[in-house]
């Protein structure tokens, strides 16, 4: 016997009551539970993908748009700007590093990015099989594109237009998978990574303009002799080697830029937006603007979790102060049988404690649960890379808290206990 | 010592109690030997369970002496005094009062816990043997009986083997037949334990079986 089994038992005795206080606080509990680990990946994936990216150029529209597209993958472009323009940028002192990216097409809702070998390397991104892509049509893919699609080196697979899988098909030009990626938790994973100029052949042969027949000339130059000196007037451009400099027909989405020095932070959006077709957007800023658009609903839910926690704190001070009334002769009983006050006390700080232990516990269990068959079932979740296996530190807040909250609801009670005449109670007259 | 005087296991002397400034209870000296019983007679209101409560420690005298075996309880802390409660004295009310939550044996092993003194598996299937409460371990107390209710109350009183068993009114609400039995069985499980046995009560029917009668 010992004052736990004591405490056990009595809940048991009660157990609708005790049953709706330990779901009314898990509730509570699991909606701040769900908010503090969905909150804290999310943030902790956007702060990994965006870093090494101070900047992202691309066609006028909404900042937060083109950080979604280009640097998180979830938005459409906002159009397109010429490589011309983008090689002014990336001209510009202050721009330490450019990378070009070209966007329009996916395979199976998995999207085709047209850049070059630095993009993967921002992310230290390693080769599990295969190799780099080289040459036109050759893809390097993300370890959650070929786990899901079932891609193995040397599959080949032809994209559809746009980023939805309703585009119609790009029939014509198959890509052929020449790598996959180790996992890196990062946008990479699900991402389908190939040269600029396959992007572009895709889409031109499809429109049959001239432009097909000057880059396949410019390519088939480039596959005969890559070491070859290209003609004397032929000037490549910084961005895409293939493509003569200052070219006013091809068109990439956009440019991801790293600064020399923290003045580019300073200068270069300013010098961006000035220029008629061009923006710049900066991922820091644009994604804690996206966080303040976000943190109403957060702030909401949590209104309601904590109104949720507030209630089951209420309903388990009345189980226990009505619960007194009954158990006045129990209490003064085990007062004859030698319990000290503090006993009575402890019983029931224990009896409130237990029962916010027991919800809280259970409440964090069903927040991670929730969580984790989320990323398993909802495919948005998965592509986040948000899990319910992951704990963070704050969790032993709330167990803390709960145990205080407990306590906090039974001192009351406890004070009444201690109070307990029980000469008067065993009399019959208490 | 004397033999022929032995020594006591309840002691009572000078005893004033107050309720308020200005009625104070006066209570004749008592003398209890060890192993032996008395009877507290005396109508409601008279005193019986005050004089009981000061005994077992539920009160604190305003004056005067209570001795249990060597010990002056009026003497001990309030801690000191729980502590020897536990220990030394074994209650028995008119209403059972058990821990309807607990089964008939957590409600029995709750007198050892609460003393502070190591359960002992064998003395609990005896004490529930002599009280014919064996298949009854298990069982809600909410489901007995009164008469088992009551047996359980005295289990429980005599589990620690109390030199000192106090009891309120332990027959006053029941028939002849009933009444004889607990009685029976409270001087039955007294010798027993060897525990000296206080009753107080104003039932006249016990009267007949206790010899030393003190009247509030």
């Amino acid at each position: 016997m010992n004052l736990f089994i004591l405490v056990w038992n009595y809940l048991k005795a009660r157990p609708l009551n005790t049953v709706l206080n330990i779901v009314l606080l898990s509730l509570g509990i699991a909606v701040i539970t769900i908010l503090l680990l969905f909150n804290n990946q999310l943030q902790q994936k956007i702060s990994e993908n965006a870093r090494g990216i101070d900047l992202v150029v691309g066609a006028k529209g909404s900042p937060l748009q083109l950080i979604l597209c280009n640097i998180f993958h979830i938005d459409f472009p906002t159009g397109n700007i010429k490589l011309s323009e983008a090689e002014k940028v990336a001209r510009n002192r202050l721009v330490k590093k450019a990378i070009p990216m070209a966007l329009g097409d996916s395979y199976n809702g998995y999207r085709i990015i047209g850049t070059t070998q630095a993009y993967p390397a921002i992310y230290g991104a390693e080769i599990a099989q295969g190799e780099w892509w080289q040459k036109n049509m050759e893809v390097t893919i993300g370890a959650n594109v070929a786990d899901v699609l079932q891609l193995k080196l040397g599959d080949g697979f032809t994209s559809q237009h746009g980023l939805t899988q309703d585009g119609h098909a790009h029939d014509e030009q198959k890509f052929v998978v020449k790598g996959i990626l180790k996992r890196s938790n990062s946008v990479l994973d699900n991402l389908i990574l190939t040269n600029v100029e396959s992007i572009w052949l895709v889409h031109e042969v499809h429109h049959e303009t001239d432009g097909q027949h000057e880059e396949e000339k410019h390519e088939a130059h480039g596959e005969a002799d890559h070491d070859h000196a290209h003609d004397a007037d032929f000037k490549p451009s910084s961005l895409i080697p293939s493509v003569a400099a200052g070219d006013s027909i091809k068109e990439i989405t956009s440019l991801l830029v790293q600064y020399r020095s923290p003045m580019g932070a300073i200068q270069m959006p300013r010098w961006v937006n000035g220029q008629s077709s061009l923006q710049a957007a900066s991922p820091a800023f644009e994604t804690a603007r996206l966080f303040s658009i976000l943190g109403v609903g957060v702030d909401i839910l949590k209104g309601f979790a904590y109104v949720l926690i507030f209630i089951s704190a209420l309903s388990i001070f009345i189980a226990l102060y009505n619960s007194l009334k009954e158990r006045k002769y129990d209490l003064a009983i085990m007062r004859s049988m030698g319990a000290a006050r503090s006993t009575l006390v402890v019983t029931i700080l224990m009896e409130g404690s237990v029962l916010t232990l027991m919800g809280s516990a259970i409440g964090l269990l069903f927040g991670h649960g929730v969580l984790q068959v989320m990323s398993v079932f909802v495919e948005e979740t998965q592509k986040a890379g948000i899990s319910g296996i992951v704990f963070y530190p704050e969790e032993w807040i709330i167990l803390v808290g709960s145990l205080l909250l407990g306590l906090l609801c039974a001192i009351i009670p406890a004070v009444q206990a201690y109070r307990t005449d029980i000469s008067k109670v065993l009399a019959g007259n208490g | 010592m004397n033999p022929a005087n032995p020594a006591p296991a309840i002691e009572v002397r000078n005893l004033l109690y107050s309720y308020t400034t200005d009625k104070v209870l006066r209570f004749p000296d008592l003398h209890v030997n060890k192993g032996g019983q008395c009877l507290l007679l005396g109508e409601s209101g008279s005193g019986k369970t005050t004089l009981l409560h000061l005994i077992g420690g539920l009160l604190k005298p305003g004056q005067g002496m209570i001795r249990i075996g060597d010990t002056d309880i009026t003497k001990l802390s309030e801690h000191k005094l729980d502590h020897f409660r536990g220990q030394h004295i074994g209650f028995v009310f008119q209403k059972n009062h058990l821990i309807t939550a607990l089964t008939v044996k957590k409600n029995l092993l709750m007198a050892p816990f609460l003393a502070g003194v190591s359960h002992d598996e064998a003395r609990v299937q005896t004490v529930l043997q002599e009280l014919g409460l064996a298949e009854k371990a298990n069982a809600d107390v909410r489901q007995l009986s009164h008469g088992q209710a009551q047996r359980v109350a005295i289990a429980r009183a005599v589990l620690n083997k109390p030199d000192v068993i106090l009891a309120d009114e332990p027959t006053s609400a029941l028939d002849d037949k009933n009444c004889d039995r607990v009685i029976e069985l409270l001087l039955s499980v007294a010798k027993q334990n060897q525990s000296t046995l206080l009753i107080a009560t104003h039932d006249q029917r016990l009267k007949s079986k206790i010899a030393q009668q003190i009247i509030l």
